[in-house]
């Protein structure tokens, strides 16, 4: 319980921005799925009513957070919190009801309730718990086992619900990770790892591999004593490698034009890796052992996938996992929302065509436009100068958030407050990522913006429980 | 602590690069890239074009000149194909097969780009074909038809001044971009001068689809359609019935025949022979190999385009210019042996002697005008050779000669007038004299006029002076014309001098037998026709017949100029023709019916001479 004079000393910007970004979900909500016959923002029959209600509650929640609840309970409860979530993950598999294809609902009356969108707060609340005990080394076997443990059990529950999209959000965790002493190597490798394997299975191995090879060409420059050298060179070896299919048209090659274009392609990479071999041999380099060993690693990753992909599955199976993961290049498919969501946003120009005048989001061209889709209407609606206004405003919301986590003095608040920046930066990179088409599309929502009890609810108690927690350091 | 304040900036640089990242795309979506803005208005709404019924043309007394009929475009959505029975669709319109199929395989292939839009399939289709695809229709989803109208031609006359219609191609729409794919633009004639007022609006209904491509409804009701506004009618200048007269006369020859009311400026009749049938209009794409192929040029409007020398009708400017100067009297008289024998000089045909300048008009005497000439290039008033050609052409451009007239005629052109450079090149800087020019005096040389500088010259002579820009439509509330065309335009001869050269035109179409007159044969009793005749020796084979007149001699209605190429003397066919129209217009009717067979019988195609192709 806080006493009165106390909420002045509340982070009154991250409330602001909380605010502006709830309203400003609500109007394009409002604007999505307009319909003349119910002309007031405020009609209980359509989405901008509901989520009118969802937000007066949600701000209701957010006052008892901030002046009714100890914030002591959520470290010493975080193992009972942790266990409640981890039993709602494994109930809503057997008794909840099924929403496009994935059993991930509770229905309570009228209400409807996703457990996953709880448990990320609840998975948050037992990692700082765990990372801030005395004692606990997180380079450790055991340390990162526990904590490994602690992450993927309600992402293995998850994925059993068949929400993949949510389940991809606890990758967020390694970024918080990575500031509690995980090697920035194990972030990198893994992203590495992520951006080939969308790269092989979104366009082709022979892409991945020129990918693959500008990046280690990029680090070792950097690395290295000759950074320009390295830049100069990709700006001639990069169109080099795009168009190397094109020495199969060479008259004395004629014979041989029914390989593999990535065969053309290691043609031109031979000179290059040759050279690099015999550096490496020459000056024994410890560091560039180690990039050799991604880079060849990264091959057979680039490649298995691809053999894998084409040759075990059967076409069934291919067509689950691209629906599993989303990708789906198919203009009809899964590509389509991606084809019409650009066109949507690419539309709007520079200001964007005002309030409510938006074709494309309307009239169901872009499908899912008040959930997952909500960035086309700001896109449409606002243009270029609306979305940059929203970035921004999610860029302030994070870093804040970071600034002020890295100020707590309690090592739980810290690592929530991290926690809880990874998470929406997570939603905010593959969400608006997704719309631009930059990202496959993931269904999942826009914080704070997208229409939606659960997701808001739980955003909500996530991001006031830190400012609650802030507040103790600011006393 | 340090350390670890640095990776979270490390953290947020990686933010900041998401960040930009997305920006950059959005940048590149929203502001950039254009395909997804065009995409967007494909997609959401669909443009049922209606096309405007194009303007009409009436000639000067109501007769319809260009009408409108309809006819079906079958239009191809070619998102909305399905599978369809080809060789069904292709007997309706009698279509190859293999060609349908091509088209098919190109749309295909385009369909990105293609979107939602439409494109023409079959065009012009008649009338039962349409209606045989209508009752078929639901078999071939993604064609409907379209109706559009296209010209019709009742009266049968004014092939090359009406002009024609034709779909806009590529290099046209690169220029005037509010023109789309298979809209049909005015070529030539009154068709392209007066396009934007003929063309009308197009309009649009606006109906929105959803993903499926379904239409779902009208746009708000039909609130932003926009209805078709049909083009003005135009009522032309042109007398239908003088013109269809004028190509019966002109039938078989090679030349024009240009009539102009002088009071106003107004074209009456306009030919070009040969010309193009109006029967070929409406369908110009069917026909224009043959048209083009057609060693007469049937698509050159002579009357507008081809430089002639004037011959002995220049006569009369040069007289204008001698009296303007002073330099001459009517009753200045010179002797004429025949010829003119100084230099090079000039034969002369055979006449009483001496001749004043009434009877050098009326008689065509060569020998006068090479005096007058030298007299007004070797005035002594001038201090050169140069200045007196200078004052000369000065006078002469006054008549519009060497110079656009600035009609409604898209094709007019300039003809030629020679300056003080051109025989700089010819026979050295100041190295030329009057002599050396010589010909001018007869209207032969460097100058070059188009029938209708000839015809404008008569409407100048018959206003005594002034003229009024020679033009095809007349004005209305409606198509208010170029107010250019209401004003007169001078000359710089004072207008006190005109009728001492129009005796001489009286004179040469109305003496007595036995006088030496050379226009008799264009006389008709009561209409007091005044004219000159001309003889134009030209390097591609026997002379050409000239003649202008107006007529009558007092409050004139019409001045009519014909250019015969190759048919000899100006009394010969020039004459006649020129009487016989002026005849028709002003008494309705023709007295001299064995004039009007020999003309009309006249075929005088064989001497001109055919230019390989």
């Amino acid at each position: 319980m806080i006493a009165g004079q106390e909420y002045r000393k509340l982070d009154w910007s991250l409330v602001i921005a909380y605010l502006a970004l709830t309203v400003i979900g609500w109007v394009n909500i409002f604007s999505a799925v307009y319909d003349q016959e119910h002309a007031t923002i405020f009609d209980l029959s359509q989405r901008y009513g509901m989520q009118f209600i969802w937000m007066v509650t949600s701000y209701s929640i957010a006052f008892a957070i901030l002046f009714l609840v100890n914030p002591k309970i959520y470290s010493t409860l975080s193992g009972f919190i942790y266990g409640f979530s981890l039993l709602l993950l494994a109930g809503v598999i057997f008794l909840g009801i099924e929403v496009n294809g994935s059993n991930s609902w509770f229905q309570i009356g009228p209400v409807r309730f996703q457990p996953a969108e709880l448990s990320k707060i609840a998975t948050t609340v037992a990692l700082a718990s765990l990372l801030s005990k005395y004692g606990f080394n997180l380079k450790s076997p055991r340390g990162i086992i526990t904590t490994a443990l602690v992450i993927l059990t309600p992402v293995l529950l998850i994925i059993m619900q068949k929400e993949t999209g949510s389940a991809l959000v606890y990758s967020a965790f390694i970024f918080m990770l990575y500031r509690e002493g995980l090697s920035g190597w194990y972030l990198a490798v893994g992203m590495l790892a992520i951006v080939l394997f969308l790269v092989t299975m979104g366009i082709s191995s022979f892409a991945a591999v020129i990918v693959l090879t500008a990046i280690m060409t990029i680090v070792r420059g950097v690395t290295g004593k000759y950074p320009l050298r390295h830049f100069l060179f990709l700006l001639f070896f990069v169109p080099a490698m795009i168009y190397s299919p094109k020495l199969g048209e060479l008259p004395f090659l004629e014979g041989i034009d029914d390989i593999h274009p990535t065969w053309w392609l290691a043609v031109v990479l031979m000179p290059a890796l040759s050279y690099h071999f015999y550096k490496l041999f020459k000056a024994k380099m410890a560091r560039m052992w180690h990039l050799t060993l991604v880079f060849f690693a990264s091959l057979m990753l680039i490649f298995s996938v691809q053999f894998f992909f084409e040759n075990v599955l059967q076409p069934h199976q291919k067509a689950r996992i691209e629906n599993l993961l989303g990708i789906n290049v198919d203009l009809h498919g899964a590509g389509y929302n991606v084809h019409q969501s650009k066109i949507a946003i690419g539309s709007g120009g520079f200001m964007g065509k005002g309030f409510l005048k938006g074709t494309q989001t309307k009239f169901n061209f872009v499908p899912e436009q008040s959930t997952d889709f909500i960035f086309c209407t700001i896109g449409e609606e606002w243009g270029f100068a609306g979305s940059a206004m929203l970035i921004s405003l999610y860029l302030f919301l994070i870093i804040k958030i970071l600034n002020s986590a890295e100020k707590q003095k309690d090592n739980f608040n810290r690592i929530y407050g991290y926690s809880l920046a990874s998470v929406i930066f997570m939603h905010f990179l593959i969400n608006i990522g997704m719309t631009i088409g930059l990202m496959p599309v993931i269904g999942i929502p826009l914080p704070f913006v997208s229409y939606g009890g659960s997701s808001l609810w739980s955003f909500t108690i996530f991001l006031f429980i830190f400012i609650r927690l802030d507040l103790d350091r600011r006393k | 602590m340090a350390v670890e304040l640095k990776k979270k900036n490390i953290l947020i640089i990686g933010l900041l690069a998401v960040a930009l990242v997305y920006l950059v795309q959005l940048f590149n979506l929203q502001i950039l890239d254009q395909e997804y803005k065009i995409t967007a208005s494909n997609n959401a709404f669909r443009y049922d074009v209606q096309y405007p019924a194009r303007g009409l043309v009436l000639d000067r007394n109501g007769e319809m000149l260009v009408a409108n009929e309809t006819s079906y475009d079958i239009m191809i959505t070619p998102i909305e194909v399905k599978e369809f029975d080809t060789l069904d669709l292709c007997n309706i319109f009698g279509l190859e097969v293999e060609e349908v199929k091509a088209k098919l395989k190109e749309y295909r292939k385009n369909r990105r780009k293609i979107g939602y839009q439409s494109f023409p399939f079959v065009k012009q289709v008649p009338a039962q074909q349409y209606a045989h695809f209508h009752e078929k229709s639901w078999k071939f989803p993604g064609f409907t038809s379209i109706s559009r109208t296209i010209r019709s031609y009742p009266f049968n006359a004014g092939g090359n001044l009406l002009g024609y219609i034709t779909e806009t191609d590529t290099a046209f729409l690169r220029r005037n971009p509010d023109y789309k794919m298979g809209d049909y633009i005015g070529r030539t004639g009154i068709e392209q001068s007066y396009e934007h007022i003929l063309k009308g609006e197009k309009g649009y209904n606006i109906f929105l689809r959803d993903v499926h491509n379904q239409v779902k409804s009208s746009f708000s009701d039909g609130k932003y359609d926009k209805p078709a506004v049909p083009g003005k009618t135009i009522i032309s200048s042109i007398d239908a019935n003088l013109q269809q007269y004028g190509e019966l006369l002109m039938q078989n020859k090679v030349g024009s025949l240009v009539a102009i009311e002088p009071s106003t400026g107004e074209i009456l009749t306009l030919v070009s022979s040969p010309g193009i049938d109006v029967s070929k209009l409406a369908a110009i794409n069917k026909h224009y190999k043959e048209i083009s192929s057609d060693p007469y040029k049937p698509m050159f409007n002579r009357a507008t385009m081809s430089p002639y020398p004037p011959g002995s009708v220049f006569k009369l400017v040069n007289a204008l210019v001698a009296l303007e100067e002073g330099l001459i009297e009517p009753g200045t008289s010179n002797s004429c042996y025949g010829g003119y024998f100084v230099g090079r000089g000039m034969g002369c045909h055979a006449h009483p002697s001496p001749v004043d300048l009434t009877e050098s008009i009326m008689m065509s005497c060569n020998t006068y005008y090479a005096i007058v000439f030298r007299q007004i290039i070797d005035n002594p008033k001038y201090s050169s050779v140069r200045e007196g050609f200078e004052r000369w052409r000065e006078l002469v451009m006054s008549f519009g000669f060497g110079q656009k007239l600035g009609s409604d005629l898209p094709s007019e052109q300039a003809g030629s007038m020679p300056s003080s450079q051109t025989y700089d090149k010819i026979h050295g800087k100041d190295r030329w004299r009057s002599l050396s020019i010589l010909s001018l005096s007869i209207g032969q040389g460097e100058i070059g006029t188009t029938p209708l500088h000839l015809a404008n010259l008569a409407a100048t002579l018959a206003n005594r002076g002034y003229y009024y820009t020679p033009h095809l439509i007349k004005g209305s509330p409606d198509t208010l014309i170029n107010p250019q065309y209401t004003q007169r335009n001078y000359t710089l001869v004072d207008t006190s001098h005109f009728h001492k050269v129009i005796d001489g035109m009286f004179k040469a179409v109305n003496s007595p037998a036995g006088s030496g007159a050379t226009a008799r044969i264009a006389a008709v009793p009561g209409l007091d026709i005044c004219g000159k005749t001309g003889t134009s020796q030209n390097p591609h084979g026997k002379d050409h017949s000239v003649f202008i007149c107006f007529a009558p001699r007092d409050n004139p209605k019409i001045a009519v100029a014909a250019y015969i190429e190759n048919a000899g003397f100006g009394a010969t066919w020039a004459a006649p023709i020129a009487s016989l129209l002026i005849e028709k217009y002003l008494n309705g009717e023709i007295s001299r019916e064995y004039l009007q067979e020999y003309v009309t019988n006249g075929n005088l195609m064989q001497n001109v001479p055919i230019k390989k192709q």
